[in-house]
């Protein structure tokens, strides 16, 4: 049952991105506010369903957006798995593992679309890729964590009230 | 007799010393004396009277500040609303004028069947330039319609489910548009890029073209109707090495700011994909 909160905080994270953030530009680059979120919530040491939200919320994203279905979905899920691994690794630094992860996990959704769209016969010249979507969207995403990461950690003591109290 | 020369030579004296005093004032002898004089005054009075201030404000001042509180709260309560309703009357002119004007567009442009819609989002992805609009097949939207503004050429229907749909922009990287230029009557390609920069392709090295120059749709491939317009040309890049020159354009459409779209309905787009021979 716990896991039920993610279908509306999935779907206000993939709104939120389609209506406000995805309007807010830095050069070319936008924030990934699912990613992100994501990524706050894989780092929660109380949450094992992250896998489940990565799928459902690679899905959305394949839905609304125009992107072949399957990148986000796998992009998600490395992204989760990504911090499943730094969250055992440097658990007691989870703001550091939220930053590499958010880092990391930005530049392989990044390089999964632009090898998808190269592979497609979009051209998208490398340089123009690098600096005017990559760099401004990793900052961006990075701007993002300690919000997120605030909220999800919130979220996260809610829905395990039981594991709080010990 | 001695007593009533006396008090007559009194009053004479008196008279003649009021006379004298009052002449020797009237000619400004005594100005220095009267102004210190009346200066005392003056000053004593004002100290008097900011005294007499001061008790009253002291006796009267709780009660307006009270009520004074009371009413700049009141007023600025009323401030704050007459704000927000100025706020959202300039939201619902703009719409209105955003409106009026697709509607002129599409009275002056009768040839087309329109439908309107509001971009209710963008694309999660930075990569792709496409916006999601509150129409779908539910209203007749199809695959592959025209969309506009009143200013001219936004993209086409890329997907569509019952109430939305998807619009790939003319920016997208992924999108080609056959136009013509109206100036040197010459066809071009029009291809969009990941920056959302609209470049000029395919344009023949003697064909001459400037700044300035209208770029409208062709209508070739059946992708969409001819003659909507596109944007203009900014600069030209010729070189003598290249086998084509190549221009960029400015969007008449600002694509940042799209609100209200319409979709041309009554386009069918060719689908030509069958008879490209495969390898």
């Amino acid at each position: 049952m716990r896991n039920l909160v993610a279908a509306p905080v999935i779907l206000l994270a993939v709104m939120m991105q389609s209506a406000i953030v995805s309007r807010v530009y830095l050069l070319s680059g936008i924030a990934d506010l699912p990613l992100v979120m994501l990524v706050a919530w894989a780092l929660q040491e109380e949450v094992k369903t992250a896998w489940h939200w990565a799928v459902a919320t690679g899905l959305l994203v394949g839905f609304v957006s125009g992107i072949v279905w399957f990148v986000p979905v796998i992009g998600y899920v490395i992204v989760v798995m990504l911090a499943q691994i730094l969250q055992r690794r440097v658990w007691q630094a989870p703001l550091l593992a939220m930053f590499v992860v958010t880092f990391l996990g930005t530049i392989v959704v990044y390089l999964l679309s632009f090898a998808i769209l190269r592979l497609s016969g979009v051209p998208l010249p490398v340089s123009d890729t690098l600096g005017l979507l990559t760099l401004p969207g990793v900052l961006l995403n990075l701007l993002l964590a300690i919000p997120a990461y605030a909220v999800m950690r919130d979220l996260s003591r809610w829905v395990h009230p039981s594991l709080e109290v010990e | 007799m001695r007593d009533l020369f006396s008090r007559t030579l009194q009053t004479t004296i008196i008279f003649l010393v009021v006379g004298g005093v009052l002449a020797l004032a009237l000619g400004g002898y005594f100005s220095s004396a009267s102004n210190v004089f009346t200066g005392s005054l003056i000053n004593l009075q004002s100290w008097f009277s900011s005294r007499f201030f001061a008790v009253q404000d002291f006796l009267t001042a709780p009660r307006d500040i009270a009520s004074l509180r009371q009413r700049n709260a009141q007023l600025e309560a009323d401030v704050s609303k007459l704000q927000a309703q100025v706020i959202q009357l300039q939201q619902e002119v703009g719409e209105t004028q955003n409106l009026a004007a697709l509607v002129d567009f599409s009275r002056a442009n009768p040839e087309n069947d329109y439908k309107a819609a509001v971009v209710i989002g963008r694309d999660p992805s930075p990569f792709l330039h496409y916006v999601i609009i509150n129409r779908g097949s539910n209203d007749g939207i199809l695959r592959g319609m025209p969309v506009v503004t009143d200013q001219g050429l936004v993209g086409r229907v890329d997907a569509v489910i019952a109430d939305a749909s998807r619009v790939q922009l003319i920016t997208d990287a992924a999108s080609n548009v056959n136009v013509h230029l109206q100036n040197a009557e010459t066809e071009a390609s029009l291809v969009g890029s990941v920056t959302g920069d609209v470049t000029l392709d395919l344009i023949a090295q003697d064909i001459s073209i400037e700044a300035g120059d209208l770029v409208l749709t062709s209508g070739l491939g059946g992708g969409y109707p001819p003659d909507l317009i596109v944007g203009q040309v900014v600069n030209v890049r010729s070189r003598d090495f290249d086998l084509f020159q190549q221009a960029t354009i400015q969007p008449v459409v600002d694509f940042n700011r799209l609100e209200f779209v319409l979709v041309i309905v009554n386009f069918k787009p060719v689908d030509f994909s069958p008879l490209v021979p495969v390898p």
